[in-house]
């Protein structure tokens, strides 16, 4: 078979990372992110056709891989056309933990047949520098494995939001810690040839990402999705130095920088450091106990005709929408509603803040998903201005993205948090299931002030009976 | 396979250690150019190219069948699946979140 020069193959990896660099420049805009799109795909193809010449893969190495593809291929083809979009947190998180586990294989097939990996030394023995490449990828794959399993069950409801403590978890996470450094130094002054180094290796880390992520709660998935998506990119950046492979070099750089970023973006959303994120323990049963004391104070509560006719005689309207909007399907019934207003004269736009949802830019897809214009969905720090020269407020499904507490009260666990300011609009309509605290178990002041009408329903159900009274 | 610079022999590792970092400053430069509405489409597409630890996976699967450890086989080949998966379903529903993405008809 017609097998490719390293040095045409160093070329071809080169050119599908930029590719990929090329894709994710695309993602600047709407306009030009579907071409980018394109870019990844070839990208991907022009490595992996260059893989298959290169490595020169013989009959039965073909069918095995071909097999594999296609299985791979069509299963995540159904899923990519059947998964709807409120579940796209708990897809991503899903697709993590495949990475990691593929970084985890790769790995130990690395380290069973070093001859043919090229990672030997004179002596036969694997070369000291790629067990810690080797170590890395499988620690950091497995790690990413297992805690992105952790955050799709929180995010797909099979597991509680709520954060689930161990006793002493800081010692057993450091415990864990100093265990794979205490495994990567025995497997490196023995060549790597006690393969159950190995093996512990993965098992410690595989523990380490469950013990890692169990404690921190649902508030803060954002976070920890972007994270795993960083750590995906390390693992497969620690790998490209084993194989010598320069677009899984570039991609890992990209991949972990973007992650990385995206974590830092969200945890300046929410004014909370990395480190007591990664710490956890927030969103859980201090906040609402602390609000359960609090003598019950009256509210003003609306029906659907009154949020009708009080929206229609509007000038200026700004949707506020939250996670409660993706529970409850309603982005469709928001989006006619929002048609019907603008027959009526109204103007009308959305605010988005950051951490709305339950992964960055979640918010977006659903309304896009609804045909909302993207050009009408404004992100926090373009509209929170508006809000002063605003006549209505429609806060639906949204609730501590919109806590005045954060600016007023230093004692709140959300204080100095961005807020959106609709505070500061004349009228706040604010859609909710009932007076619980939100996620973060803390009592939201806009619901009792004289300017606030509570429209206490579900969601969906709340905006169709609103689209009636138009 | 040694690279000579300066005279001196200089390992490749740290050739692809500088590649590394540079990259790292690319994602930087790019990811902060996002624009914030496209941030769950940005991490569908760099959840699928960062599936392109494939390579690492059709290695094993050859480095397996040609004489190397029939566990490099076997994890080689369920590794590609598992990537085929990221790939074609990081993808195509990173294509189908685009395209619902329109500007305000006029």
């Amino acid at each position: 078979m017609f097998q490719l020069s390293a040095n045409t193959a160093a070329v071809l990896y080169t050119v599908s990372a930029v590719l990929f660099i090329l894709a994710l420049r695309g993602l600047s805009s709407p306009e030009t992110s579907r071409r980018g799109n394109t870019y990844g795909m070839v990208g991907i193809a022009i490595a992996i056709v260059t893989t298959v010449l290169v490595a020169g893969l013989g009959g039965k190495g073909l069918l095995l891989a071909g097999g594999g593809l296609a299985v791979g291929g069509t299963i995540g083809a159904v899923i990519a056309r059947k998964i709807p979009m409120t579940d796209m947190p708990q897809l991503v998180a899903a697709f993590h933990s495949l990475v990691g586990l593929a970084a985890v294989l790769v790995a130990l097939a690395a380290f069973f047949s070093p001859g043919s990996f090229g990672i030997l030394d004179a002596d036969g023995a694997i070369k000291a520098g790629s067990l810690v490449e080797l170590s890395l990828g499988a620690g950091i794959g497995a790690i990413t494995f297992t805690g992105s399993l952790i955050a799709f069950a929180k995010l797909n409801g099979n597991m509680s939001g709520s954060p689930i403590m161990l006793p002493a978890r800081h010692l057993i996470n450091i415990a864990l810690g100093v265990g794979f450094f205490f495994l990567v130094g025995m497997l490196m002054s023995t060549g790597g040839s006690e393969p159950w180094m190995m093996w512990a290796l993965i098992g410690i880390t595989l523990i380490l990402g469950f013990t890692l992520i169990i404690p921190i709660g649902g508030a803060d998935m954002p976070v920890v999705v972007s994270m795993l998506n960083s750590y995906s990119g390390w693992a497969a950046a620690a790998l490209g130095f084993t194989l010598g492979n320069l677009a899984l070099i570039i991609t890992g750089a990209l991949v972990g920088s973007s992650g990385a970023i995206l974590s830092y973006i969200m945890c300046k959303a929410m004014n909370r450091s990395f480190i007591s994120v990664i710490l956890g323990g927030f969103g859980g049963d201090a906040g609402s106990a602390a609000a359960g004391d609090q003598p019950e104070r009256p509210v003003k509560r609306g029906s659907a005709e009154d949020a009708a006719f009080i929206m229609k005689n509007a000038s200026k309207v700004i949707i506020v929408p939250g996670y409660g909007l993706a529970v409850a399907q309603a982005q469709h019934a928001i989006r006619e509603m929002v048609d019907k207003l603008k027959e009526e004269g109204v103007d009308v736009s959305y605010a988005i803040h950051p951490v709305a949802g339950r992964m960055p830019g979640h918010m977006n897809v659903l309304l896009a998903e609804a045909n909302v214009p993207y050009d009408e969905v404004f992100e926090l720090e373009d509209i929170n201005s508006e809000f002063a020269n605003t006549d209505v407020a429609f806060v639906i499904g949204a609730n501590d993205v919109t806590n005045p507490a954060a600016k007023t009260d230093p004692t709140s666990p959300i204080a100095g948090m961005p807020i959106l300011d609709v505070d500061k609009a004349a009228t706040v309509l604010f859609v909710k299931r009932s007076l619980s605290p939100g996620y973060a178990g803390i009592d939201n002041d806009l619901f009792y002030r004289d300017n606030t009408m509570m429209l206490l329903a579900d969601a969906k159900k709340m905006v169709e009976e609103i689209i009636k009274a138009l | 396979m040694l690279i000579m610079a300066g005279g001196a022999a200089v390992s490749p590792l740290v050739f692809q250690l500088a590649i590394f970092v540079l990259a790292i400053f690319v994602g930087y430069y790019v990811v902060w150019s996002v624009t914030p509405a496209l941030h769950t489409p940005l991490m569908a597409v760099t959840n699928a190219i960062s599936s392109v630890i494939i390579v690492g996976a059709l290695i094993a699967v050859a480095a397996g069948t040609q004489g190397g450890s029939q566990i490099s086989t076997w994890t080689g080949v369920v590794a590609v699946a598992l990537c085929a998966v990221n790939i074609f379903g990081g993808f195509l529903v990173t294509q189908r979140m685009l395209a619902m993405y329109k500007k305000k008809e006029r």
